[in-house]
């Protein structure tokens, strides 16, 4: 391509690159904002013409983690600012008083559904990693009847809108006790996750070659001992990605959350919004919490990069 | 059936008998993820078909009544409920579409030899990573008409985005199509690079200008991909709650899983909108239909 080129298509190239670089830059716009809002202080955080230059501060996360009506005898936000990293560090189950060496700090309500977020994200992912990858091998590796029908079966239970199956799950589970727990939440980001799991784990098993289990079995090796020391350590890229995957799905949904969760095992994604409330929010606050959560994903996606095309297509695009 | 079906390496089945047969593994593996999503996925649908035939209302203590087919009557009659529907069509047509052609636009251009593809590519990836509830709340920022970065950036004064019916929902669509077009742009992009690179060598020696290289060539061979993301979007939006939901509460951008929301949550309709939530399932199974048809269709080629 490189070869043989006009002036003019050397032109067009350049005026392609500056397209591609203004494009990025308002896709990446909102996430800035948002993010240079995080460290504003509160009155700079409205002002028109916008402030893009300004002294950052750390005093919107202060604010996400302590509550703002403090308790009496306990430190102001700004003690608490002064406090050393590993006092702040300390989250103890929410809106609970977390003893720090100058007195009680009474936390907000976010440090604790950014742990219910963590606990149900990582939990459901292992589960739902775990249980793709062996049924991914069975599928990969045995004759199963009815396989196509089997697994067209298995992906369709993703195509629902979540409100659609969350009704009679609402009804299960106030039946069973299981809302507003956890494991309510786990379950059902297990089950949804699971799907997706499979999926793309019979694609990463697919592409190792059956002959190396084989000739573990030749060695005398069981197939479970085949399958754990042999297959596994093969698939490990495919379920690292696949991990990923299942944990951002887990970590942003609302739908669900916002049902099945009232306090004790809310997430963030529904908690956040409910913060802006009426009359004038402080958006510094909600734009940390914003951030904090934003924080993973953005990490995860650049660690990830080269594996988001096959997951976001369902393996239906081999690059 | 305790003979163990093996093929012929007897090393294979002396390893076999020492373990587990490979039947049974097989079961293991793959029947408790089968009943799993049979207790979590199917269960419940025929728990709330059964719902979807009475006056039940979580709400209350009051144990339900069978009504018979009136749930359905009474839904396919509202023409409230069809204008939700007409609203979420609205909505599919207009965001799909803006996404494609952002994305789709976007990967054209990228398609070339441009410094830093890479970085670029993993960068506009992001917004499709985030949750699109805290999308809808930071737009909400965005878009306000006071403070708003957006009118401030465009100039537009204090245009009011979000609480404009009119406007509300190009607002949501917008926010979708910021969210969403990478993803029409990842998978355009894959097919761009698929496509073979002699034809547009032919096509440069036969004098053949740009609109008919791309119409002729570029266009016919990415379609296939091209129809996945507006498949797979199409789905997407039709689901669409979140970010609706948290950006506007304007009725002309009540889609209709707002609407069963609604029913279900806070008038507390439980048989009412057990049965609405059927008929949207009907529509998302037909819709799945065309999805995976057109799905095999590109897996064949």
């Amino acid at each position: 391509m490189a070869a043989v080129r006009t002036r003019s298509e050397r032109a067009l190239n350049r005026l392609a690159i500056a397209a591609v670089l203004v494009i990025t830059l308002i896709f990446l716009a909102p996430i800035y904002w948002i993010t240079s809002t995080a460290f504003k202080p509160r009155n700079l955080a409205t002002t028109i013409p916008p402030t893009i230059v300004f002294e950052p501060e750390i005093s919107p996360f202060v604010k996400l983690f302590t509550k703002r009506s403090q308790m009496r005898g306990a430190p102001t936000p700004e003690e608490y600012a002064a406090a050393p990293w590993w006092e702040r560090l300390v989250f103890d189950g929410g809106e609970k008083v977390v003893r720090s060496g100058r007195g009680d700090i009474q936390l907000s309500g976010y440090p604790n559904r950014f742990m219910n977020s963590l606990i149900v994200a990582i939990s459901s992912t292992v589960l739902a990693v775990g249980m793709g990858t062996f049924t991914a091998y069975g599928f990969s590796r045995f004759k199963v009847k009815g396989e196509a029908d089997l697994l067209f079966f298995i992906l369709s239970t993703r195509m629902l809108p979540p409100v659609v199956v969350a009704i009679p799950m609402f009804l299960m589970y106030r039946a069973v006790g299981l809302n507003d727990t956890h494991w309510g939440l786990i379950i059902l980001y297990t089950a949804f996750n699971l799907s997706f799991s499979v999926w793309l784990m019979k694609g990463f098993i697919d592409e190792i070659p059956k002959e190396y289990e084989e000739a573990a079995l030749v060695d005398g090796y069981t197939r479970m001992e085949a399958f754990f020391k042999i297959v596994i350590p093969e698939a490990a890229t495919g379920i690292a990605a696949t991990a990923v995957f299942c944990f951002i799905t887990a970590w942003n949904e609302y739908a669900f959350a916002l049902i099945m969760t009232n306090r004790r095992a809310q997430t963030a994604p529904p908690f956040i919004p409910s913060q802006v409330g009426s009359g004038l929010p402080d958006w510094t606050v909600i734009a940390a919490g914003t951030f904090m959560f934003l924080l993973p994903v953005a990490i995860f996606t650049f660690l990830l990069r080269n594996h988001l095309l096959r997951g976001m297509s369902f393996g239906a695009i081999r690059k | 059936m305790a003979t163990v079906v093996m093929t012929s390496l007897d090393a294979k089945s002396r390893a076999a008998s020492r373990g587990m047969s490979d039947m049974k593994i097989r079961n293991l593996f793959i029947i408790p993820t089968i009943l799993f999503l049979i207790v979590f996925n199917i269960f419940p649908l025929i728990y709330s078909l059964g719902y979807s035939f009475t006056d039940f209302r979580a709400s209350t203590n009051v144990s339900a009544n069978f009504v018979g087919l009136q749930n359905y009557r009474e839904l396919l009659n509202d023409p409230f409920i069809w204008s939700n529907f007409a609203i979420t069509a609205k909505y599919v047509i207009v965001s799909v579409s803006g996404q494609v052609v952002v994305g789709f636009g976007t990967a054209m251009l990228l398609n070339r030899d441009i410094p830093l593809k890479g970085l670029l590519t993993t960068l506009l990836l992001l917004p499709m990573m985030l949750s699109m509830a805290v999308v809808g709340l930071f737009w909400k920022l965005l878009y306000d008409p006071s403070f708003g970065i957006i009118n401030y950036a465009l100039g537009f004064g204090s245009f009011e985005w979000l609480s404009n019916p009119d406007m509300a929902l190009y607002a949501v669509a917008i926010t979708d199509i910021w969210m969403w077009s990478p993803f029409v742009m990842l998978l355009s992009l894959a097919g761009l690079s698929a496509v073979p690179k002699h034809l547009y060598e032919a096509a440069a020696i036969d004098r053949a200008g740009p609109f008919y290289t791309f119409f002729r060539i570029t266009l016919p061979l990415v379609a296939p991909i091209l129809m996945i993301a507006i498949i797979f979007r199409t789905m997407e939006a039709f689901k669409t709650f979140d970010i609706a939901y948290i950006l506007t509460s304007q009725p002309t951008t009540e889609v209709i899983s707002i609407r069963l929301y609604k029913m279900a949550f806070q008038e507390w309709q439980t048989g009412r909108s057990c049965a609405l939530a059927y008929i949207v399932l009907i529509m998302v199974l037909a819709i799945t239909n065309i999805y995976v048809k057109y799905l095999n269709k590109v897996k064949e080629r």
